[in-house]
């Protein structure tokens, strides 16, 4: 009972990075259907910036403490700030001369896109896996057997914050109403005066800091970052925001967290060489059950 | 008549094979013969995918794996079935060519019959979630190879005597597989089936009210297509004298789709070309490791906002030739177009 009280702990705090990470994924399919390969990278580079910008806010001065909270929200928006760019610049140079081509030419240019920066990465940076810097430093406490540490508290807390912003942001500000437009029917929306260019950037910009958020909670939560984090994780997020019904914000939320919580199951109970292996069993039953997801609405093609 | 010279042709292919193999296995250095051997693997490998990714326009990422089960079954069934037909046989060349015929088969079979496991759920949806079923996939099968203690899990299977597989491949079966592949796959093409596929890749929804079956259609090109991707692991399986899980990560897929799409998705000489260019290129780069990989993406990503068909589009070598040599350029720049 202890046992599965503590992987679903877990599962969950590994779940609502995924479900950060799929955000990202579902927002931008809701509105130019494109499967953003580059968004795991996105997430890495974040990771990254978190990492560097750690460092060189002289985080070794800390010693056996964590960093001052505002040092910690420092480091968290420059690394969504430094995402956000790169994903619009993504946007700008590669996805929009493609925008109006046959599906095939922008899915590999995604492609493309995503193997680029793997690998001007691992040039940058090193191939090698690095150590995370101690935003944050762990500290373990028990509840009734559980043991709960205040990073997963975080990665909770920030997760927690960050959607409900998100929630806020798309529900309420104009913005978020004209990219709910736009999803709805890029057309329509742009006969209506939306400039459609601006609301697809900033739906790659708020999406990419999003993931860049996840990559820091990643950082705190596996202590390490190496240039390929984003490969496998970004396709968990994306089977995640699959699995709650892709374009549906909370769905995507779901998924991240129903993943996340099989993969710690798997990892548990099962084998944990299986942990990876868990997603894609997930992705091919759903596909077969319910293709739309679990929140999704089927939608008639139209010709 | 006409299978009397088909027949001849056939003998005379298999000649010419046989000669140059000769040739090859007396003169020339491992280093190049290596080389012929992978763009021989490589023609297979990028026609097969362009069945599924050039002509339907489904894309697959994760042919790797495909390959890998191919390979591995290649590898453990030749492994399996060598001492009894050599008993029945008598050890020798007849015995070894059965062998390992038998073995690229098997592993053919296998490997189609993963590609409908994996195609079957996923192409009933639209293509890009094929895309990330086949990532996925690869992955996965990746993942088990890694962890099957009887195929030798992250070490490898090298199958029973300590000198690894028997090292069947040379290059009379790698392009006697080549050219018969090609043909089935070029003859698919131009069938009536093959302008189905097309039409599916053009429009499917159109296709669909054309009454053309664009599931099972679908499935079968991807089932064909993994096939041939499990012929080339075979091939491959044997000429390495063993097979590693680690051969078939996703850069191999990523090798695939770079082929086809520099020869152009659509175009069976183009994955020909394509093909032969990455194994050339390949070793060529081989100081420049840490780079390979950048260059494919830039190349990719170029090639895409560029010239989004690839370098020839669908055409043909033979059109591309056509149009050159004809004595009418204002007709055949006009068909280009």
């Amino acid at each position: 009972m202890v046992q599965l009280l503590q992987q679903i702990l877990n599962g969950l705090s590994l779940g609502s990075i995924y479900a950060l990470i799929a955000l990202g994924y579902t927002m931008v399919y809701g509105i130019l259907k494109l499967i953003n390969f580059a968004h795991g990278e996105v997430f890495m580079v974040g990771a990254y910036t978190g990492y560097y910008a750690a460092i060189s806010l002289g985080i070794e001065h800390y010693g056996a403490a964590s960093f001052p909270l505002l040092l910690a929200l420092v480091v968290l928006l420059l690394a969504m700030a430094a995402s956000a760019l790169l994903g619009v610049t993504i946007e700008l140079f590669a996805y929009r001369p493609v925008r109006s081509a046959p599906r095939l030419t922008p899915l590999i240019t995604a492609i493309g896109v995503s193997l680029l920066l793997q690998n001007a990465a691992m040039l940058l940076f090193s191939p090698n896996p690095r150590p995370y810097p101690p935003i944050l430093r762990e500290v373990r406490f028990e509840l009734g057997g559980v043991i709960v540490t205040n990073v997963k508290l975080t990665i909770f807390a920030v997760a927690i914050v960050l959607m409900l912003g998100l929630h806020w942001f798309i529900q309420r500000t104009w913005t978020g109403k004209a990219m709910r437009a736009v999803s709805v029917n890029l057309d329509a929306a742009r006969l209506m005066g939306i400039d459609t260019n601006r609301i697809i950037r900033s739906t790659f910009a708020v999406g990419s800091a999003l993931a860049a958020a996840g990559g820091i909670l990643f950082g705190l939560d596996q202590i390490m970052v190496s240039p390929l984090m984003g490969v496998l994780t970004g396709l968990k997020a994306f089977v995640a925001a699959v699995l709650g019904g892709i374009g549906n914000i909370r769905g995507a939320v779901l998924g991240g967290l129903l993943i996340g919580l099989a993969e710690q199951l798997t990892a548990g109970y099962l084998s944990p060489d299986y942990r990876d292996a868990i997603t894609f069993v997930i992705l091919i039953v759903i596909l077969i059950l319910r293709p739309q997801g679990l929140l999704g609405v089927v939608r008639a093609e139209k010709v | 008549m006409r299978l009397a010279r088909r027949l001849a042709v056939v003998v005379a292919l298999g000649l010419t094979l046989y000669g140059v193999q000769l040739l090859l296995s007396g003169g020339v250095i491992e280093y190049v013969q290596r080389i012929i051997l992978l763009a021989g693997i490589n023609i297979i490998l990028a026609v097969g995918l362009n069945l599924i990714s050039g002509t339907t326009g489904q894309f697959s990422i994760g042919h790797a794996g495909f390959m890998a089960v191919g390979a591995y079954g290649a590898a453990f069934f030749g492994t399996q079935l060598a001492p009894g037909i050599a008993g029945a046989l008598g050890a020798g060349a007849a015995a070894d060519a059965l062998t390992f015929n038998l073995a690229l088969v098997i592993g053919a079979v296998l490997a189609g019959l993963a590609g409908l496991l994996v195609g079957a759920p996923s192409l009933r949806l639209r293509g890009d979630y094929l895309a990330v079923v086949t990532l996925g996939f690869g992955e996965i099968i990746r993942i088990l190879f890694n962890n099957a203690q009887f195929l030798g899990a992250a070490t490898g299977y090298f199958g029973d005597s300590p000198a690894g597989l028997p090292p069947y491949t040379n290059f009379f079966w790698v392009y006697a597989w080549a050219i018969a592949i090609v043909v089935m796959i070029r003859n698919l093409t131009f069938s009536q089936t093959g302008r189905s596929l097309s039409a599916i890749r053009e429009d499917e929804i159109a296709a669909e009210a054309m009454a053309t079956p664009t599931t099972r259609l679908k499935v079968l090109a991807f089932s064909l297509s993994a096939a041939a991707a499990g012929v080339a692991g075979g091939l491959f399986a044997h000429m390495q004298s063993g097979v590693r899980p680690e051969d078939f990560r996703f850069d191999k897929s990523i090798d695939m789709i770079v082929m086809i799409i520099i020869g152009g998705l659509g175009s069976i000489s183009g994955a020909v070309v394509g093909g032969i260019f990455l194994a050339v290129s390949l070793e060529l780069m081989r100081d420049l490791q840490q780079y390979r990989l950048v260059l494919y993406a830039l190349l990719l990503i170029v090639i895409m906002l560029v010239r989004p068909a690839g370098l020839f589009g669908s055409r043909e070598l033979s059109d591309v030739l056509r149009a050159r040599f004809s004595r009418a350029p204002s007709a055949g720049s006009g068909v280009a177009k």
